[in-house]
């Protein structure tokens, strides 16, 4: 599985959206409706599903979709 | 004490006898059981293996998904219950200011589930990965929150923590709300969902729970029989929508009866135990009568706590005596917890729940277990089948670990009669 379809699953799991809502470009909070605390566990899953640990500061830089696979690329996570 | 006057005008309920006030309602009153074989854990880690749960509820479907995953069991009993309740007053954004509306919901513990799984997560992996909807989900108000963000609820709101007499006690505040002119609707009542392994586990350990019909559990429930061992644990959620009578009448709502008075005491006496004769329930029984402008002699019926222990059935025996004195002989008394087992928190609406439809209905439900009357157990229990009768008053009893003690006097609605 590529890691967007992998992120997506996260995503669509943890706050109950549409796999088809969750694009490049939505918005984890304006467009797929998450608060603070989706957001919290949120990065929880990412951390639990990838083995990595996210900072306060770099996951309030993760505001769309993309953002977050860009970032776990920039982790050298693939997929 | 004020000259408004508070009704029922909706009802709504999740029980282990269903989750519709209909069927719940006719399952109390043709003595159907809904206690079972625990089916959600393994029943033999426990002492006593039967429950009464509530069925065929998804509360993805119920509610919606988002709800279903960011709420304890207990809220979404509360979310379910309120909203069936809400729709059977029929009231509405247009026929009431929703800061009129106050929302006052009882648990006696709240979310046990959510604490239960998160602690073994922070045992397991630490604190760090405890959720972000742990105290949220767990907190025993949340019940009364959630149903207010659902409802457009804008009133007093709040929740009440008195072990089994908890949802009796957000009645009486809901009343005292009305009366004090704070709110003219309160969605009010109780919500529980203590099938878990702690909190049946911890039951168990009191000995407070039947432990004799685990192979027969349809009939371990029975409130003053001789053969009685302890209360069958049950979840569930009734919720009550209350108004104040010129509002509902103005607008035609369907009355179910009058909540005419309230009693409240605590024995400060024992942790658990109930004081000796149920000398603290009869002063709060005795407290509902003069609040409601009642003496004994018009009590017909008294909705028991009842709960099939040993110590409660045979004190709340003496309690109804030295409250109704000679009047005891006549009044019918009967404890439906013989079908749903103890809601715990839940339990006290649900059985003012179960009186206003008795009082409705002029049938009384029965304590459809008892066989053989326990010793001191000597009242007119209604054993059995449920008794056509023409009841005026009742009184509903919840008592609380803790030593706290709740009746409400209740009376049918005269547009009834």
């Amino acid at each position: 599985m590529s890691l967007e379809n992998r992120i997506a699953e996260i995503i669509v799991s943890r706050l109950n959206v549409k796999p088809e809502e969750v694009t490049d470009s939505a918005n984890l909070k304006d467009d797929l409706g998450a608060d603070s605390l989706d957001m919290v566990d949120l990065m929880m899953d990412l951390e639990d599903t990838f083995n990595l640990k996210i900072s306060d500061e770099e996951g309030n830089t993760l505001q769309t979709v993309g953002s977050v696979v860009a970032f776990l690329k920039t982790k050298g996570i693939e997929a | 004490m004020s000259d408004k006057r508070v009704v029922i005008t909706g009802l709504g309920v999740l029980s282990p006898i269903g989750n519709t006030t209909s069927e719940a309602w006719e399952n109390a009153v043709n003595g159907k059981s809904g206690v079972s074989r625990i089916s959600t854990l393994d029943p033999e880690l426990f002492t006593s293996q039967v429950a009464g749960m509530v069925k065929d509820f998804d509360p993805a479907e119920v509610l919606d998904p988002k709800s279903a995953r960011r709420n304890d069991r207990y809220t979404q009993f509360a979310m379910a219950a309120a909203r069936q309740a809400w729709a059977d007053s029929g009231l509405s954004e247009e026929s009431i200011d929703p800061e009129r509306v106050g929302v006052i919901i009882g648990s006696g513990v709240g979310g046990m589930e959510t604490f239960e799984t998160q602690h073994t997560i922070a045992m397991d992996r630490g604190p760090r990965r405890i959720s972000s909807m742990f105290v949220p989900m767990m907190i025993s108000n949340m019940a009364a929150g959630q149903v207010a963000i659902d409802l457009n609820a804008k009133g007093p709101n709040f929740a009440t923590v008195t072990a089994c007499a908890s949802s009796s006690h957000a009645i009486a505040s809901s009343v005292d709300a009305i009366h004090l002119g704070r709110a003219e609707v309160m969605v009010t009542g109780g919500s529980e969902a203590p099938i878990t392994l702690m909190s049946v586990g911890g039951f168990c350990s009191m000995k407070a729970l039947c432990t004799t019909f685990n192979d027969d559990p349809e009939k371990a429930s029975r409130p003053f029989d001789k053969d009685r061992s302890g209360f069958v644990i049950a979840e569930g959620a009734c919720i009550l929508v209350l108004e104040e009578l010129e509002h509902a009448e103005a607008r035609g709502a369907d009355i179910i009866a009058e909540i005419a008075g309230v009693g409240m005491s605590c024995d400060a006496h024992h942790i658990t135990a109930p004081a000796p004769g149920g000398e603290g329930c009869a002063r709060a029984m005795t407290m509902a009568m003069k609040d409601a402008g009642m003496t004994p002699g018009d009590v017909d019926y008294v909705n028991a706590h009842g709960t099939s222990t040993i110590l409660n059935d045979i004190n709340e025996t003496s309690a109804i005596k030295a409250a109704l004195g000679s009047h005891a002989d006549e009044v019918l008394v009967s404890s439906t917890k013989s079908t749903h087992g103890h809601m715990l928190g839940a339990t006290g609406a649900m059985e003012i729940m179960l009186s206003s439809l008795a009082l409705k209905n002029g049938l009384v439900p029965p304590t459809s277990t008892l066989e053989t009357p326990g010793e001191g157990c000597d009242l007119d229990y209604v054993p059995g089948t449920a008794r056509k009768a023409n009841i005026q008053c009742a009184l509903s009893n919840s008592l609380g670990f803790g030593g706290h003690n709740v009746s409400i006097a209740l009376r049918k609605y005269k547009g009834d009669s």
